[in-house]
């Protein structure tokens, strides 16, 4: 009643006097002004490349590269298109980013719960490690890790010898490659029955627990079944799986899977340096953990493993995660610099030797750039799911 | 009040941009009107374009795009240098960086079309070879397969070289540097078998090799490489002077026109001579240049033959002979159309 009042008392007010009104008006103009902005950038880069002449455009994509690659993890040859040439670069952008992050956050815990530990020794030394690798430039670790690892190792044709089955030598690893044999289908199988089971078990170990307070050893008996049961398996259809084994063919080992030094110098020099991050960070959390939660613990009659274990590093990690998440972002990106030690990733192979082939640089930078976008958003959207998941949950 | 500021400043700036483009001044005028030439070459590689313990820039290619500068401005001195990787190149002149790019880059169709530039001629006729570590003995490169090879990104030569082994049906596994000092360390560290790049780099990379003596160039070429000034298309008087800087220089080799002889040949009776040096004709009125520019290149920068002799001759550490780079008149392919 008294609203419908005070509305006939002030007769309509002007549109633009609304400042809902105002404010969608300003918020349009403002979107409006920044698609033209971009609009004008795109059609003025289009019309200048025109008028001097250069090509633009998507075609060269289809066209033979013409140019080899070390390695790649689909198979490829220099008959093959440019957009081959993308997807190589990038799969192998993402090797390497993959397996710098896993070894990096199980490097970092590690080093970061160390720097923790009681021991004087242990964490002095976890404190030197962090303090000099997180202060020398990546750039230089990569180097150092590619041309020191690179002159200690000898030539092909003096290779160490592990067995006769693995060589090593200054051309890379060379390791025995399985190949599946008719019958393998079983041990497939198998894994992934164990792998279900140890699922089940988990939960319903969780919840006796729960209703009991009895403790099943669901980790001793988890990784029992799953190695246990493919291992049976394996055994039970006569070992359908033979090995290809490298071997020395004129000036290089042929046959097996090959790690090259570039893919090994760079996987060590970025675990190594976002490692360092992560331990801090990891520090941090722990630290963020009030004292009295450990003492607490104690009083319970937890061991210290289990008070980090169940008590500290669970609520450490809604402190722990979003940093980390910047960190992998980082270390994806870092993987670029591969680029210098001719690792052929993203920007060496697609960013680099297909640009200069084609010079299309515009469209290859602008597909890179929109590349590591996604990877990135990618990452953050996981790793956010993530986050909800293990955050303090306020009721 | 903040929104309005930061619109108004968007819309400014795109106002800018946008009629930044709309006057673009010829790359003469450019030049003339900042005073130098901004040559884009290699970023250290001996004879063609490194910089000597002075600090300033010597080689081939530097002394070509010195010529260009003797021509616009009467001294080879008004050149400046922008180093740049083999990636860095097309982009830098397309972009306008540079004026002309004058770093041993390889003459191709896609590079003259697509590219979006122009080359303006040949200053040194090259090839691709191989450089071998001699413990593998090895001594033609059909013996090669499945070698390791070191190789520079974005070069012809790693375009040719996965030419080379498919036709020969050989396999081989290419690691891709950045820069040529990183495709020596990596040939030196022993990650390659070989080294791959143009055949007058070779000698001058294995120069730098702890132990020159530990490898070798085998005696196949297996690419025409010739190398060239090149400049952005759509402007067909810088295209011009660029072009006839160095055509002045090998008709002037042909002439016997010197540094040292170049003021008595001012009074020759040659009418050749006399068009060339200015003294007659108003050969240098029609390149929108003064008329004794081409007296200028020699005065400063000498005849192709001298330029070649000083960088990468006999008794320079190079010591490359003449070979097809030597005049038509004398069993080389050197060849430069009449000034006239």
């Amino acid at each position: 009643m008294t609203n419908s009042k005070m509305n006939v008392e002030h007769p309509r007010s002007r549109p633009w006097n609304d400042p809902k009104v105002r404010t969608l008006a300003f918020q349009t103009i403002a979107i409006a002004a920044v698609f033209w902005f971009g609009w004008a950038l795109f059609q003025n880069t289009l019309n200048n490349m025109e008028s001097r002449g250069i090509s633009t455009g998507f075609g060269f994509l289809d066209q033979s590269a013409g140019f080899g690659i070390i390695m790649s993890l689909i198979p490829y040859d220099a008959t093959m298109s440019y957009g081959r040439t993308f997807w190589v670069g990038l799969l192998n952008t993402l090797l390497v980013s993959a397996m710098g992050v896993v070894t990096a956050t199980v490097l970092g815990f590690i080093i970061g719960v160390a720097r923790l530990s009681s021991n004087w020794v242990v964490s002095k030394l976890a404190l030197v490690y962090v303090e000099t690798i997180r202060n020398i430039p990546l750039l230089l670790q990569i180097f150092f890790w590619y041309f020191a690892v690179l002159r200690s190792l000898p030539s092909p044709r003096m290779s160490v010898d592990m067995g006769g089955l693995v060589f090593l030598n200054n051309r890379g690893l060379y390791l025995p490659d399985p190949i599946a044999e008719p019958g393998f289908g079983w041990v497939t199988a198998a894994a992934v029955i164990a792998i279900t089971a140890t699922v089940v078990m988990q939960r319903w170990a969780k919840k006796r627990q729960l209703k009991t307070g009895q403790l099943f050893p669901s980790f001793r008996v988890g990784l029992a079944v799953v190695v246990g049961l493919p291992l049976l398996a394996y055994l039970a259809t006569g070992g359908p799986v033979s090995w290809e084994i490298p071997a020395l063919q004129g000036f290089n080992f042929g046959g097996g899977i090959t790690i090259i030094p570039e893919l090994a110098a760079l996987w060590v020099a970025l675990s190594l340096y976002t490692a360092s991050f992560i331990a801090e960070i990891v520090r941090s959390g722990i630290l963020s953990v009030s004292h009295g939660q450990t003492e607490a613990a104690g009083a319970l009659g937890l061991r210290s493993g289990l008070t980090l274990r169940l008590v500290v590093i669970p609520q450490a990690m809604r402190v722990i995660i979003p940093p980390l998440t910047s960190q992998y972002l980082n270390l994806v990106k870092n993987s670029s610099l591969a680029t210098a030690i001719g690792y052929p990733d993203l920007v060496a192979v697609f960013m680099g030797t297909t640009l200069n082939q084609t010079g299309q640089a515009v469209e290859v930078v602008a597909i890179t750039m929109a590349v590591y976008l996604t990877i990135s958003l990618v990452i953050s959207f996981f790793m956010n799911i993530y986050n909800r998941a293990v955050a303090l949950q306020e009721r | 009040m903040k929104k309005r500021t930061s619109l108004a400043a968007i819309t400014a700036l795109t106002g800018a941009m946008l009629a930044s483009n709309a006057m673009a001044a010829t790359t003469l005028e450019s030049v003339k009107e900042k005073g130098h030439v901004q040559c884009g070459v290699t970023s250290g590689l001996p004879g063609f374009s490194q910089p000597d313990e002075k600090g300033s820039w010597t080689g081939i290619d530097v002394d070509t795009c010195r010529a260009v500068a003797a021509a616009v401005f009467g001294s080879g001195q008004s050149a400046e240098f922008t180093p740049l990787t083999a990636k860095e190149r097309f982009t830098a002149l397309q972009s306008g960086e540079i004026d002309v790019l004058t770093r041993n880059t390889t003459w191709t169709l896609t590079r003259d079309t697509s590219l979006g530039l122009n080359f303006t001629g040949v200053n040194y006729y090259d090839g691709q070879g191989f450089l071998v570590n001699k413990k593998l003995g090895v001594d033609m490169a059909s013996q090669l397969d499945g070698a390791t090879v070191c190789i520079q990104a974005g070069t012809t030569t790693e375009l040719n070289l996965a030419d080379y082994f498919r036709t020969k049906g050989m396999k081989f596994n290419p690691i891709v540097f950045d820069t040529s000092e990183q495709t020596v360390q990596g040939f030196a560290a022993g990650r390659c078998d070989m080294l791959t790049s143009d055949r007058s780099q070779l000698a001058a990379l294995r120069s730098k090799l702890n132990d020159p003596s530990s490898a070798k160039i085998l005696p196949e070429t297996i690419s025409k490489e010739p190398l060239g000034p090149v400049v952005r298309q759509g402007d067909d008087q810088w295209f011009n002077v660029v072009k006839w800087a160095l055509f002045v220089q090998i008709n002037a080799e042909e002439l016997g026109i010197t540094q040292a002889n170049v003021d008595d040949m001012k009074k020759s009776d040659n009418p050749s001579i006399q068009r060339l040096l200015g003294t007659t004709g108003d050969m240098g009125e029609k390149l929108g240049l003064s008329a004794d520019f081409g007296y200028n290149i020699i005065k400063q920068v000498g005849n192709y033959g001298e330029m070649y002799n000083r960088n990468v001759g006999p008794g320079t550490p190079l010591d490359l002979e003449r070979g097809i780079n030597a005049l038509w008149t004398e069993g080389g392919i050197m060849y430069a159309p009449p000034v006239r």
